[in-house]
């Protein structure tokens, strides 16, 4: 295993990314919002294939601005479909994400007439690819590190309002707190971050860091703050491992299981999502171990004085 | 011309194959889809195509040592299979063993194992000889590119769905709406649950591979949605989200094969989506424009009592031609809006209004109506009053239905306690004090 420069900028970058995420992560978890990462993944390749038309260059920034245009309709409309038309939240979710994939497919097809447009290529950037930078900081590093600051500055400028909202929502509105209009800024914030993180850095990263890290700090906290906290610290801990362990242990033990003797390292943001996973299902059955001896500890002290 | 009547009259062999396949699929996954909206999973379809990742990866590293060939169909099924049904696992005991909603569930499964599949895609992808070439138009199929054997497969999984939900719809239904009941009267629970998600991970891995992942999920999720405008009942609703799927699967396929070159699952899920807009705007039980004209005939009616009450209580005990600023000062509204109510009551015959407009009388049959809804909200008022700790659940019924709401004797006694204020009010209180 060779360590250099290039594998701590992954790391740096993966694990900016990582914690970028987890932020609006924890609250779209206490809105039941879950999937809104994965809707929005799939939900941005219109906004592209439209930012591509229209602009009619392959440069960046329209593309991405198409994206993020996207990704906010699909939480405003899916929004709107679950209120007026009372369907049931992921299923409205669904409706959305998968009608706008398709005219993404289709639109694209369209362009393919132009120019060689491959979704793919456009959408799914690769965290190993996207460090190699003639700058002395790779521009993904300071981008992540960007949102992450601009993250941290909202959710702790509006961590009152944000918290309310998501717990009880008529309450906030009875004390003035505009819950709707919070909502939208947090599905906004969502697309921002989901849309530039995976142009750089590939979108299965971003899915699973949204939500796996805060899902984890949700069985080691109660209050919302410990679980930003914690969130936070697993992110970083499943990037850094995550990539130790892609360009390590990982092909060598996925050698030894299959028997092909000469596995390269692995995908980084792949293994930075299985070992959020892990890291997930470890407190998982420990939280639940941890329950089970209490209860029968509990159990054990009220019996003899029956 | 010529090429739309071959599509059309379905000449081709590939085109009724593709047809045939598409629109069962279709159907399947509506009638599955319909039992995963009511339980409110209809992203387990997502999450479950995702989870199928890792096994296909994993079954494709692992070919050669069982003496597969790395693309056997069979083999990357069963792999698929396996982690599909591990995936589920999960999503289950998450949802059953900790605080974490079912959303967060879904969320968690898909974006881990989908990243444990793209980390041995990554492996895979750097093994010599170009093996995993072709590897994922293998794993995520076309419909387009659906083949007579495919189509059998396709059928064989419909017409399992078919049954099952036939013969088990009034379990399905019980657990779909009250899954606590049906623990409590001793009913399966957890294998029928288990049982459903088997439906819906047969559906996937079928779907996977003849129509693919896009179309799975979209064809569980839209049919189902829509179908739900249109009926409360759910044999109504499945059938109907069955028919949705496979219409828009035939409507799909007959376009891409009108407009060469374009996707035919994306033509599907826009069809689909076509529906579904239509269902939103028009549905009959719950569309949008059905619930706008509900909502402003009750709106109507209620103005209509309104105006009938102020005129009456105005005209109660004084005297009966009722001047409109009296009317006006008795609620908030406009002035027009007063006036063209009146203007109605007036044309429906229940009232008559002096030459210059400014004051109302109440004649026969409006005096009747008037009092019948006056009567009925004074009762109601001395209901929410008096049974103020059983009141609630009822508070938002119409005033107007008190006699479909209440039963008789309680009526009555209501009555009772009204008569007696009618009485209090019409002989004047002792005024001198009663000594003790």
């Amino acid at each position: 295993m060779m360590w250099s420069e290039l594998d701590t900028w992954i790391v740096i970058t993966g694990a900016l990314t990582a914690m970028a995420c987890a932020v609006p992560g924890v609250f779209l978890l206490l809105n039941k919002q879950s999937m809104l990462g994965d809707a929005i993944s799939h939900a941005v390749l219109p906004g592209l294939a439209i930012g591509f038309l229209v602009s009619g260059t392959r440069d960046t920034f329209p593309m991405l601005l198409g994206a993020a245009l996207a990704g906010v309709f699909t939480g405003v409309v899916s929004g709107m479909i679950e209120r007026r038309g009372r369907v049931e939240a992921g299923a409205s979710l669904g409706v959305v994400f998968c009608s706008l994939f398709a005219l993404g497919l289709i639109l694209i097809r369209l362009a393919a007439d132009h120019v060689d447009l491959d979704p793919g290529c456009v959408l799914y950037g690769s965290l190993e690819l996207a460090v190699i930078d003639s700058a002395s900081v790779p521009r993904i590093a300071w981008q992540s590190g960007a949102i992450l600051v601009l993250n941290l500055i909202l959710a702790g400028f509006f961590f009152k309002e944000l918290q309310l909202a998501a717990f009880d929502p008529r309450f906030a509105k009875a004390s003035g707190i505009p819950a709707g209009w919070l909502q939208q800024g947090l599905t906004v914030i969502t697309a921002l971050t989901t849309v530039v993180a995976f142009e750089s850095v590939g979108s299965i990263l971003v899915i699973a860091m949204l939500i796996v890290p805060g899902a984890t700090a949700m069985l080691l906290s109660r209050s919302v703050a410990g679980v930003l906290l914690w969130s936070l610290a697993v992110a970083l801990c499943s990037a850094v491992i995550g990539h130790l362990s892609a360009i390590s242990i990982g092909p060598v033990f996925l050698s030894l299981l299959t028997g092909h003797g000469n596995l390269g390292s692995l995908s980084s943001a792949g293994m930075m999502a299985v070992c959020a996973g892990l890291i997930f299902f470890t407190i998982f059955a420990l939280a639940h171990l941890a329950q089970r001896l209490f209860s029968r500890v509990k159990e054990h002290s009220v019996t003899p004085q029956a | 011309m010529d090429s739309f009547w071959r599509v059309l009259l379905l000449q081709d062999h590939n085109t009724r194959v593709v047809l045939a396949g598409a629109c069962l699929f279709g159907a399947a996954a509506g009638l599955a889809g319909t039992f995963l909206l009511l339980r409110k999973r209809s992203l387990l379809g997502d999450t479950l195509g995702h989870a199928t990742l890792p096994g296909i990866t994993f079954a494709f590293l692992m070919a050669e040592s069982f003496g597969f060939s790395p693309r056997s169909f069979p083999w990357l099924a069963l792999g698929a299979t396996i982690s599909g049904v591990t995936g589920m696992g999960a999503v289950l005991m998450i949802r059953k063993l900790s605080r974490l909603k079912d959303d967060a569930a879904l969320a968690i499964v898909l974006s881990v194992f989908f990243g444990a599949g793209i980390a041995m895609l990554s492996a895979i992808q750097q093994l010599p000889g170009g093996q995993a070439a072709g590897l994922e138009r293998l794993i995520y199929g076309n419909p387009a590119s659906m083949t007579a054997s495919d189509a059998w497969f396709v059928l064989a999984a419909s017409l399992i769905v078919a049954v099952v939900c036939g013969c088990l719809l009034k379990e399905f239904t019980l657990l779909c709406f009250d899954e606590a009941y049906a623990i409590t009267a001793g009913w399966p629970v957890r294998s029928l649950d288990a049982l459903l998600m088997g439906l819906v991970v047969l559906v996937t891995i079928v779907g996977l591979q003849t129509v693919g992942i896009l179309l799975v999920v979209a064809l569980l999720v839209i049919p189902p949605a829509a179908a739900r405008f249109w009926s409360d009942e759910l044999r109504t609703v499945s059938l109907f989200a069955a028919a949705v799927g496979g219409i828009s699967a035939v409507v799909g396929v007959l376009s891409s094969a009108l407009l060469p070159g374009l996707p035919t699952g994306a033509l599907i899920v826009l069809s689909a989506a076509l529906f579904f807009g239509i269902s939103f705007l028009l549905g009959k039980k719950r569309g949008l424009l059905m619930r706008y004209f509900v909502e402003r005939e009750a709106a109507r009616r209620l103005q209509r009592e309104h105006v009938l009450r102020a005129i009456f209580e105005c005209a109660e005990g004084a005297d009966p031609v009722v001047s409109i600023d009296a009317l006006l000062a008795k609620r908030p509204w406009k002035k027009s809006q007063l006036a063209s109510e009146v203007g109605l009551l007036a044309d429906e015959g229940l009232l008559t209004t002096d030459p210059g407009g400014s004051s109302v009388q109440l004649n026969g049959r409006g005096d009747i109506e008037a009092r019948r809804l006056v009567r009925n909200h004074r009762l109601w008022e001395i209901y929410l009053l008096t049974h103020a700790d059983v009141a609630p659940s009822r508070v938002d019924r119409d005033a107007d239905l008190i006699e479909h709401v209440l039963d008789p004797r309680l009526v009555q006694e209501l009555e009772d306690i009204l008569d007696d204020k009618a009485r209090e009010r019409l002989v004047p209180s002792n005024p001198e004090k009663v000594q003790p």
